[in-house]
């Protein structure tokens, strides 16, 4: 059995709800976009439900502690074409088993929701790290970021508790969104021009003082860094050469 | 003025950056009434240095003219170095300034000694306050506590930092002696007793009444200069372990000294840091805190220094090879977390997935376990039965065989001619 959902996390927990209705055996999930029909198996298409995502979603957290749900959460933000699939069987592994299966990390899907959550935790929190605010001239600080996997809304509470002084704006280059503190609330923005302040043509933009901070950062970095124990491939393992383009102190 | 900013900037970066303390962890210092920065209770670093040392706070001194003429530093007053000092106002506007661009976690603010202790820690304190209460910043600092500073200036510099330290510089007294005679091990342990107990007392205090402050609640750290004076690895850990013991310390820092001067009683200008021995260092200093090693099993009077080509779990359990093969599926975890090849984070998965079920020789793997070391050491389920019993330097060979040492660039194998 095929079932075919839109790609969003309500269709998986939809699907899982109409698994438990039909009972149809070993099913695989697959989001619309990737679907290429075949004459041999049945398929079958989920529309999402919002109550019936609902549903799933609490009776999961009734079996699931806080850490758990999380990390489904941070899964499915992976964007990996197999984490479907995962998310969905894992979810009718817990249901079928009684309370505490979770722990079971000698089954694949446990250990595959644990250990995709943590690759995107550690992407997290380099964003978290790597993020280099750039003030421009009307006092907004602003970063593009192109993370591997879709970080943005597991960013947002801390630099809202980090920056409640500042309105700062985190823009996703690669998945066309961001978000945007307005002291108040943060909100979703799209913009549909090319607003990299990098650039040597955007530097109008900038604040005065920008260069100079800029600057003094890069000096900093220098003067901290000891030659003798040069060490460049630890370096790289640290800071992943992908993420340079957006360091103030590489580029 | 910016030129000059840069200029004391690049001074004082420089002759901070011997003090290797980088953690920005153990603090959640809220944000309040909308001011600027947070504590992230594991630290966050910002970026890493070419030399693979994290980032994490902005690390400077105050000033680097001092009265001390400590052989190991590089601010030592007999030094023909350029000189310079911030003021009060260019710290915090360089702190704020980095910070509010995310650059770094939190400011490390050291200094040399000038004029006294008192009057060094009273300077410290003012950019503190000054972040603090004018600025509403509220994101980590560290700050060093100056040796002989009074009583009520470090208490009161333990209400604005999160980590306060103060470092031995040498393992042994003797050694300090040497390269530092004005100084002496008392001079530190002084003031870290004095902040310990001020910590178990706020903390007290806290319980009772819930608007006391808090005290340094990122704890105390130290560090040692590794290499400047002839002491053994044991020696070394033994006085880290005290430490640990007697004045609950988070960190110990173990620092490769970097030749800096023509000194005599020092390694020559030119040698090489020992990176090797620091790391091995470190990982003895994991394996007591995190792992349940005492030092004693690590090292001692027969084994007074670590193995520099095998790290010093693996070269514990080949040492003490009657205590294995263990049986993962029913092991007691403190035994499983001794088998090398297995950490914190694998152990305790194997423990919670042990209770569905049998473990198999694929899980471990999937778990994440460094299954070719390991192996040596455990059975589990398919564990092929073996007739032979290896003895230890036959395993210290297999693994070695396969494994490949990040710090041996040369392999020291004899080539073959033909």
């Amino acid at each position: 059995m095929i079932y075919i959902f839109d790609g969003s996390l309500e269709g998986i927990l939809t699907s899982v709800f109409e698994w438990f209705e039909r009972k149809p055996g070993l099913t695989k999930i697959i989001a619309k976009e990737r679907h290429q029909p075949d004459a041999f198996s049945k398929s079958f298409e989920i529309l999402t439900d919002r109550t019936k995502a609902d549903r799933v979603w609490k009776g999961l957290t009734t079996r699931l502690g806080r850490d758990w749900m999380r990390r489904v959460y941070c899964s499915y933000l992976s964007e990996k074409p197999e984490i479907h699939q995962d998310v969905f069987d894992f979810c009718i592994y817990l249901f079928q088993h009684p309370a505490g299966a979770e722990k079971n990390y000698g089954n694949a899907q446990v250990l595959s929701m644990a250990q995709t959550a943590r690759k995107v935790e550690r992407e997290k929190h380099r964003m978290e790290a790597f993020i280099r605010f750039q003030k421009t001239a009307d006092g907004f600080f602003y970063c593009g970021i192109d993370p591997d996997f879709n970080v943005i809304p597991l960013l947002i509470n801390h630099f809202k508790n980090r920056y409640a002084d500042q309105q700062w704006i985190i823009y996703d280059i690669k998945r066309h969104y961001g978000v945007f503190y307005n002291l108040e609330t943060v909100e979703e923005i799209e913009m549909d021009i090319d607003v990299s302040l990098l650039k040597k043509s955007n530097q109008h933009m900038l604040d005065e003082q920008e260069t100079l901070y800029a600057d003094l950062w890069k000096d900093y970095f220098k003067s901290t860094n000891i030659v003798a124990r040069k060490n460049t491939k630890l370096h790289t393992k640290h800071v992943p050469k992908r993420y340079w383009k957006y360091l103030t102190e590489k580029l | 003025m910016s030129e000059r900013l840069r200029d004391k900037l690049n001074i004082l970066a420089d002759a901070a950056k011997y003090d290797v303390s980088c953690s920005s962890s153990g603090s959640d210092r809220k944000n309040t009434n909308k001011g600027v920065g947070n504590g992230h209770k594991s630290g966050i670093c910002h970026t890493y240095t070419e030399d693979g040392r994290c980032v994490s706070l902005l690390k400077i001194l105050l000033t680097n003219h001092c009265i001390f003429d400590c052989a190991y530093c590089v601010s030592r007053r007999s030094n023909d170095i350029e000189r310079a000092a911030f003021t009060v106002d260019e710290v915090v506007e360089l702190t704020m300034n980095f910070y509010r661009r995310n650059y770094i976690e939190g400011l490390f603010l050291s200094s040399g000694i000038f004029k006294n202790a008192d009057f060094t820690m009273e300077r410290l304190l003012r950019v503190v306050k000054k972040l603090r209460l004018e600025q509403n910043y509220n994101g980590y600092i560290h700050l060093k506590t100056i040796p002989g500073a009074s009583d009520e200036l470090i208490t009161e510099a333990g209400l604005y930092a999160d980590r306060m330290s103060i470092n031995l510089e040498m393992p042994t007294e003797t050694g300090l002696k040497l390269l530092a005679p004005e100084k002496s091990h008392q001079d530190v342990i002084k003031p870290l007793g004095f902040v310990k107990n001020q910590i178990i007392q706020f903390k007290e205090e806290k319980k009772l009444i819930k608007s006391v402050p808090k005290f340094v609640p990122a704890g105390q750290s130290t560090q040692m200069v590794i290499g400047a004076t002839p002491e053994t690895d044991k020696e070394i850990m033994y006085t880290a372990a005290n430490f640990y013991k007697s004045f609950s310390l988070k960190r110990v820092y173990y620092s490769g000294y970097i030749p800096i001067s023509n000194d005599s009683r020092m390694p020559i200008l030119g040698t090489q840091p020992p990176l090797l021995r620091e790391n091995r260092l470190y990982q003895t200093d994991w394996l007591m805190r995190f792992y349940g090693f005492d030092v004693r099993e690590l090292l001692n009077d027969a084994n007074p220094h670590l193995d520099t080509d095998i790290d010093p779990k693996l070269s514990w359990a080949l040492r003490n090879m009657h205590h294995f093969p263990i049986d993962i599926n029913t092991a007691d975890y403190q035994m499983i977390l001794r088998v090398p090849g297995i950490g914190v984070g694998s152990a305790q998965k194997i423990v919670q997935a042990r209770k569905f079920g049998k473990l198999y020789i694929h899980q471990l793997k999937k778990i994440g376990i460094a299954y070719n070391r390991a192996k040596h050491f455990i059975t589990c389920v398919d564990t092929p039965y073996q007739l032979k019993d290896f003895q230890a330097v036959q395993i210290k060979g297999f693994i070695l065989a396969e494994s490949q040492s990040k710090y041996l660039k040369t392999p020291n194998e004899q080539l073959l001619l033909f």
